[in-house]
């Protein structure tokens, strides 16, 4: 099957071309196109996938793409380890979520288009996974940023919609100038884009301050396509898109793709710590951060939003600590159980009518049992309870950073597990317990949804076994730099990590489902607290400032310069060119007489001059010499 | 196809048409003649462009004919790995022009068409003189109809438009005058063959004195900072195809002037002021890009954007090594052909709402769905996404000119950051939100209108899928360039 992996990316290609040329108006074709595409590029990573654990070799082909004199570049596959595990993960979820999308876009009026942007997105993204080299990763990546683009502003019509698509592509855009100015540092130092000449290469490279300086340029881009803090700005407002693909591109696999292209490039990482302990740090300020304010916000794709921002921290941290396998089993756990929620809170909303605020929810356990049975599963394994699958992917993320004697950024990751358990069962008590907050009639969804939950579900209980320490060849065997990865069963931290998460979900109950303290009393006891998180701290205000008052206002008075300053010059050149015009103009009066006069005048004026130079020549001139 | 002169078919294609056209009374004939015209000059350049040899390089598809002997001039043709995606650019861009005009013209039709294909005999014959005599005949013939077609049937303050793009082009062409003059007389060959030209080692002070002129006499063309405030006043005023036209290929008679003419007979002279160059493009790309921003008109946002393009290819050119220059011409095609289809879009909105005022429009995807996504696609080709040839030719520029000027490219490169914001503002405002209620009888684009739409955003996208196509002929035309030059050493590390 390896031989046949470049068809993985192509297929949703072909899909896509075909939904726009030619099924674009029969919808359920294109859908059945969209979806046949995705479930043959998933057959076809399994089997790549099952050669692999039979024989974990790195294999690379490709054909080349341009080729000029001092460049040439390739597109091609790249399997190993991450890339067939990326492939399996991006290809089952989304044969599950274009299923799942299937009942929940049925009504809608873009329904191919939705399908050919959702294909668009597939080759994107597998595009990238197999990348072989840094431009094909960045072709991809900004490829993978459109598809976003197009979904979020999916409902182009809603203002905030097409708002937080642009949004979101300029915000990812800035971080990936960084991603670009890295790139081409690197190529002008080593002349080359291939990962594996370049892994060769950097070994023996010994300036480090600028190995260092390239590197976090280049993490840059993961910045914002993960949404690491400051970049984070974008991916709540994403929630605008659909709520299948905020499951699949902004919970899932798209914005994974910044951790991924750090894990690929990890051999730049490696070889400059201090670009190392700039990721470690990001990725933990954002975990924390992130994880307080979805403590506070009342729409339910907001508060899952804030999640991933904060997950996709932790996975950030792994990477920055050394725990390389740490982190892409976090990828892997989190794709499952992430997915999971959107599609519940998707299946919510379809419930509800579009009703998005957890405070108009409340006793749906009722009236969709399916779909609360497999949320809380969802919301047991993102708060990392044993033996859901969040718990071993964190636990080993904990673990890699005291083996590394990184104790404050452990304790930053253990406080963000208490919030996260506490904001979880916060969401889930709220929207799921209790009696109904407002008049709805919520109904159970389709099978076509709720099977999908199901399958999810499974995985979020199961998936965390293929790492754990119980399987001798697991994860670990796998997924690795360096060295294959053990896992060992670590006592103190798994019960550290339980007790902050039960402390967490025990608050959650105490103040939403028991409410021994009601949350207004809380929240106004609290109030300037809870306002900062509320809004977010603020941030979106700040750049919104910027953008707007500084950016804009440079362009503004650059303007001014241009209309002002240089056309002033130009314009001024062309009124004074006018003016000497003018003036000479009264020379030219038509009067022959008066020409005549000023002939005569001039030739006498230079027989005068010439006289006095030259008197002889003047003589002769006259005939008298 | 041997004895076929094809390079003279394309050049003399449009002006037979225009001939014919003075003999008609129809405006639906002049139309087709047109038409028939420009495609017949689009099919025999790409024949050329499928059919030259990259193996062989150089020069191909040469016709020579003595003209004054006296003065060594002669009329003599060729395309090389430079010149022939100009010429293919150019044929697209007319053919694409005379369908866009199809609906928007109703005055003077007749007159309109025959500047227009004017106008067009003049760009090709640039691309393709291998003689300086003819070279200077053709660009301007190229520029004086350009007058004409804005003063007349333009808008948006069509007589200062007109006026001040004549004047900026006509002093810019003096000064190429004397630097053509120079160049003759200082080379004693008593031939105005390029090529011969060309092999004249001159002192150096006198290369840095003609280059001066040509970088002048070509930059005021090619919108170098600060002699660009013609571009945008232009292009608003100008009717849509002329907008496309000048946009799309008209500077690009300057950027290539500089390659053929400045770097190719005078190289010292073009090492001498590359420094200077670079950092006046940089300077126009980000300032162009930044004013952009300020715009509430379309056609100004556009017009400052190829500002700011432009000087992404004039960085190129500063770069002088084989991935900035590559990139340079690459960008010369990719910008031609985006800003031509940025151009017809505006042109079908404005012909149907009246306005280009973005914030009285807004919600037209409802009522226009294949403007609004040939538009983002033509935004998506400006902000340099990969999958449209933009991307290959602005990363070659990056990657060449980095390796020459580092803390420049670093500007440069955060352009495309504000692009992404001012292009995709653009989109919004017009395109996307809820639909007004007074645009809601607005068609979307069809039949006729929708040809120029199809080729160029195939033409993008097709080139960027398969940018080897082009950057791969390209480069076949800049290692021989480079050959000739020999060695170039351009300083420093800022």
């Amino acid at each position: 099957m390896i031989e046949y992996a470049w068809l993985i990316p192509l297929l949703p290609l072909v899909s896509f071309a075909l939904i726009v040329f030619v099924t674009g108006r029969n919808r359920l074709l294109s859908a059945g196109i969209s979806i046949a595409a995705i479930a043959a590029s998933f057959v076809i990573a399994a089997g790549v996938g099952l050669e692999f654990l039979h024989n974990p070799e790195t294999v690379e082909y490709g054909l080349p793409w341009v080729d000029v004199l001092g460049l040439r570049v390739e597109m091609g596959v790249l399997l190993d380890g991450i890339s067939v595990l990326m492939l399996l993960i991006v290809t089952f979820i989304a044969t599950l979520i274009q299923i799942y999308s299937l009942g929940y876009m049925h009504e809608d009026p873009g329904f191919s288009r939705y399908y050919s942007y959702m294909s668009l997105f597939a080759f994107s993204m597998l595009g990238l996974v197999v990348a072989t080299n840094f431009l094909q990763l960045y072709i991809f990546f900004e490829l993978v940023g459109l598809a976003s683009y197009l979904l979020i502003g999916f409902w182009y019509e809603k203002h905030s919609a097409a708002e937080a698509a642009k949004k979101a592509f300029v915000t990812t855009r800035a971080g990936d100038f960084g991603l670009l100015l890295g790139i081409l540092i690197l190529f002008s130092l080593f002349g080359t884009f291939d990962f594996t000449e370049l892994a060769d290469r950097i070994a023996g490279f010994d300036n480090i301050p600028l190995l260092t300086l390239l590197t976090v340029l280049i993490f840059l881009g993961p910045v914002g396509k993960s949404a690491q803090v400051p970049l984070h700005v974008w991916l709540p407002d994403a929630m605008e898109g659909p709520t299948p693909v905020s499951a699949l591109i902004h919970a899932a696999t798209m914005v994974a793709a910044g951790v991924y292209l750090v894990a690929r490039t990890y051999f730049l990482f490696a070889n400059a710590p201090v670009a190392l302990t700039v990721v470690a740090w990001v990725g933990g300020i954002t975990a924390l951060f992130a994880a307080t304010i979805a403590t506070a916000q009342d729409d339910i794709k907001r508060v899952l939003a804030y999640s991933t921002i904060s997950q996709l921290g932790y996975m950030m941290l792994a990477l920055g600590v050394g725990g390389f396998t740490a982190s892409m089993f976090h990828l892997t756990t989190h794709a499952f159980f992430k997915a999971l929620l959107f599609l519940g809170a998707g299946s919510v909303i379809i419930g509800l009518h579009h009703k998005q605020n957890i405070w108009e929810m409340g006793g749906l356990y009722k009236k969709m049992p399916i779909t609360t049975v497999t949320f809380l599963v969802g919301s047991l394994a993102l708060a990392g309870l044993f033996p859901f699958a969040g718990f071993w992917s964190k636990d080993s993320i904990f673990a890699v950073a005291l083996e590394h004697g990184q104790v404050a950024l452990y304790w930053l990751a253990v406080a963000a597990a208490f919030l996260t358990a506490f904001y979880t069962f916060r969401l889930f008590f709220v929207a799921f317990m209790g009696r109904p907050r407002s008049d709805h009639h919520a109904v159970e969804s389709p099978p076509s949804m709720t099977g999908v939950l199901v399958i999810l579900a499974l995985f979020a209980i199961g998936v965390g076994f293929i790492g754990s320490p119980f399987i001798k060849e697991g994860f670990g065997h796998f997924i690795y730099f360096g060295k294959p990865h053990v896992e060992h069963l670590h006592m103190n931290i798994a019960l550290t990590s339980t007790a902050v998460t039960l402390a967490g979900i025990t608050l959650a109950w105490l103040v939403y489902s028991v409410r021994v303290t009601s949350f207004e009393t809380l929240s106004v006891a609290l109030k300037p607290a809870y306002l900062l998180l509320k809004n977010k701290y603020y941030i979106d205000e700040i750049y919104r400032w910027v953008g707007e008052r500084v950016v804009e206002g440079f362009g503004f008075v650059l303007q001014w310069f241009d209309r002002t300053i240089i056309d002033g010059v130009v314009n001024g050149t062309g009124t004074l060119t006018e003016a000497i015009g003018r003036r000479l103009r009264v020379v030219h009066t038509g009067d022959l007489q008066t020409y005549a006069l000023v002939i005569l005048s001039g030739v006498a004026l230079l027989f005068a001059i010439l006289a006095l130079v030259d008197p002889v020549k003047v003589l002769k001139l006259g005939g008298i010499l | 196809m041997n004895g076929i002169p094809l390079l003279s078919i394309i050049l003399l294609a449009p002006l037979v048409g225009a001939l014919v056209i003075m003999a008609l009374r129809q405006d639906r004939h002049i139309r087709v003649v047109a038409a028939v015209a420009s495609a017949v000059s689009l099919v025999a350049s790409l024949y050329v462009y499928a059919n030259y040899d990259s193996a062989r390089g150089g020069m191909q598809f040469t016709e020579t004919v003595p003209w004054i002997d006296q003065l060594g001039v002669a009329y003599s043709l060729g395309v090389d790995g430079i010149s022939l995606p100009l010429v293919l650019l150019t044929a697209i861009v007319i053919f694409a022009g005379v369908f866009a005009s199809w609906t928007g013209i109703r005055e003077r039709v007749k007159e309109f068409h025959v500047a227009l294909l004017v106008l067009v005999t003049g760009v090709f014959g640039v691309f393709m003189a291998r003689d300086l005599f003819f070279f200077l005949v053709f660009y301007e013939i190229a520029v004086i109809p350009m007058y004409i077609l804005i003063a007349v049937w333009g808008s948006t303050r069509k007589l200062y438009g007109a006026m001040k793009l004549t004047i900026y082009l006509l002093v810019g062409s003096a000064f190429l005058i004397v630097g053509v003059i120079a160049v003759f007389l200082a080379s004693g060959t008593g031939s105005f063959d390029i090529a011969t030209l060309a092999s004249v080692q001159y002192d150096e002070g006198f290369q840095k004195f003609a280059y001066l002129l040509f970088l002048f006499g070509f930059g005021v063309l090619a919108a170098l900072w600060p002699f660009h405030t013609w571009s945008p006043d232009g292009h608003v005023a100008a009717p849509t195809a002329v907008s496309m036209l000048h946009a799309g290929v008209l500077m690009k008679l300057g950027a290539y002037g500089l390659l053929r003419v400045g770097l190719w007979v005078t190289p010292e002279g073009a090492q001498a002021w590359a420094p200077l160059v670079a950092t006046l493009a940089v300077i126009g790309s980000v300032y162009g890009a930044m004013v952009a921003m300020a715009q509430r008109d379309m056609k100004f946002v556009i017009g400052y954007s190829s500002v700011s393009h432009m000087g992404f290819v004039l960085f190129g050119l500063a770069g002088i090594n084989a991935l900035s220059l590559n990139g340079a011409v690459t960008q010369m095609f990719a910008h031609g052909v985006m800003t031509a289809l940025f151009f017809a879009l505006v042109g079908l909105i404005y012909d149907k709402a009246h306005t280009r005022h973005m914030p009285d429009l807004g919600g037209l995807a409802r009522q226009m769905p294949k403007v609004a996504a040939a538009f983002v696609i033509a935004g998506l080709a400006s902000l340099g996404l990969p999958g449209l040839i933009n991307f290959v030719a602005e990363f070659l520029i990056f990657v060449g000119s980095y390796q020459v000027y580092p803390v420049r490219a670093v500007l440069a490169v955060s352009s495309i950051v504000v692009t992404a914001a001012y292009v995709l503002r653009v989109a919004k405002w017009v395109f996307f939100g809820p639909p007004v209620e007074k645009w809601a009888g607005l068609t979307d684009a069809r039949g006729v209108e929708m040809v120029p739409i199809v080729l160029l955003v195939g033409t993008l996208v097709f080139f960027g899928f398969f940018p080897s196509l082009m950057t791969g002929l390209i480069d076949t035309g800049i290692v021989s360039l480079l050959e000739h030059i020999g060695p170039i050493q351009l300083g420093g590390s800022f």
